[in-house]
């Protein structure tokens, strides 16, 4: 356990510090909400209709940005080998690192919600149902994109790549997080329909995230 | 304890790098890899270490610690020195300690024994390449294992980053470890030589 607690701490601290990487999703959250009024126009009704879809684009589109370095990094300064050598079981460190991605780089996306729900006209109630999908709703896009990221690692560019596999697993998530978001706002479906199928879309990757990556890490090795 | 190779064959890309290899190494001995480029040195390391798979043959040790595998008794030292330019020297050395387990160590001796206690709290960017080295070296001490698999262990080290090398190396045969380098410089220590391929 300590093994894992310093893994996770260490993710933590890196991507908090410069050049990390957890400030730069927040900032590409941010400026891809603030594009979406000058693209659409000052049409405060329709702003309202589309802010829960802009937030979760937004979101998913900056927890991307960040996840090709989840293995790559360790893979190119040899950190992944002895991490793939140790005691600890490939799955469980592999757990670990994503949920040290998603408290550095998920989290702040979500606390971020809030600021950018009053540019997009949304009011409290609006603001906290999409908070709420997003929270219940990154884990998901983390530990999926997680197996892409895998996937990727020994690749040159494969941040391009990761993308192209990633995006389509994402779909689900996606629909079921702006329709959880969409029935609070305006229902006529009940928030809890949705909601729970978004919840069991991130139980599902949190099971099968690990494993699928770790079977193809110890494959890519070379 | 006895680590051994027998009828190893190794294809890397398609391309046979080496096969009918043997070799084996007993606790308190130490076997320099030797070859010239591209022979397969570093190819046999990530064998040992799991990291590759061989195409053929088996590579086994015997008399290892309970039920614990090959590689988790190993410690790898490759070109490529797993440390964090963001991360102080001290953090990367806690975080390996941490991560690989075991007795806890006094880190700061480590880095002592190793001339770098005095840039402890120095981000890893800063470092040179031959105090990089010296910190993965640290490594090896901060977390004990008994099978040290090093990948050209003395590039970059000066001369008393050599010598340095040489005498922790040589404590560590006599407390019954095991050493397997691949090498073209002189390890500074009695290593039985093991030659792939034909000679230079």
């Amino acid at each position: 356990m300590t093994a894992l607690a310093a893994l996770i701490r260490r993710d933590i601290k890196i991507a908090l510090r410069v050049g990390g990487g957890a400030l730069i999703g927040v900032l590409f959250f941010l400026t891809v909400v603030v594009l979406m009024p000058f693209a659409v126009g000052p049409d405060l009704a329709l702003l309202t209709r589309l802010g829960p879809a802009i937030l979760w684009l937004g979101a998913l589109l900056a927890s991307l940005l960040t996840l090709d370095r989840l293995f790559m990094a360790d893979h190119e300064d040899g950190s992944l080998d002895l991490i793939v050598m140790s005691r600890t079981p490939l799955e469980l460190t592999c757990a670990a690192k994503a949920l040290a991605h998603w408290l550095a780089a998920g989290v702040p996306l979500i606390l971020a919600t809030p600021v950018l729900g009053l540019l997009l006209n949304l009011d409290a109630t609006a603001t906290a149902a999409v908070a709420l999908t997003l929270l219940a709703g990154t884990p998901a896009l983390t530990f999926t994109g997680m197996i892409g990221a895998a996937l990727a690692v020994t690749l040159h560019r494969g941040g391009l790549l990761l993308a192209v596999l990633v995006l389509p697993l994402s779909i689900p998530v996606l629909i079921f997080g702006v329709a959880a978001s969409q029935a609070a706002i305006s229902g006529p479906l009940e928030f809890g329909t949705p909601f729970s199928i978004l919840c069991a879309l991130s139980l599902v990757s949190l099971v099968i995230g690990p494993f699928a990556a770790a079977a193809s890490l110890r494959h890519g090795l070379d | 304890m006895r680590l051994s190779g027998s009828g190893v064959r190794c294809v890397r890309g398609g391309r046979e790098v080496f096969s009918g290899l043997d070799f084996a190494a007993s606790a308190g001995e130490a076997l320099a890899v030797t070859g010239r480029n591209g022979s397969g040195k570093t190819s046999l390391l990530r064998l040992i270490a799991g990291l590759l798979t061989p195409e053929g043959g088996s590579i086994g040790l015997e008399g290892g610690e309970g039920e614990l595998t090959l590689p988790e008794q190993a410690h790898f030292l490759g070109h490529r020195d797993a440390l964090k330019p963001a991360l102080s020297v001290m953090e990367n050395l806690a975080f390996w300690r941490e991560f690989l387990g075991g007795e806890p160590f006094d880190l700061a001796e480590c880095l002592a024994t190793v001339g770098l206690d005095h840039a402890a709290s120095l981000p890893a960017a800063f470092l040179s390449a031959g105090q990089r080295r010296r910190l993965s070296i640290a490594r090896l001490l901060a977390a004990r294992r008994p099978i040290w698999l090093l990948d050209e262990p003395t590039n970059a080290l000066d001369t008393s980053g050599q010598a340095m090398f040489a005498t922790l190396m040589g404590d560590h045969l006599a407390r019954g470890g095991l050493i397997i380098a691949a090498t073209h410089a002189p390890l500074g220590i009695a290593a039985r030589e093991f030659r792939i391929g034909g000679a230079a």
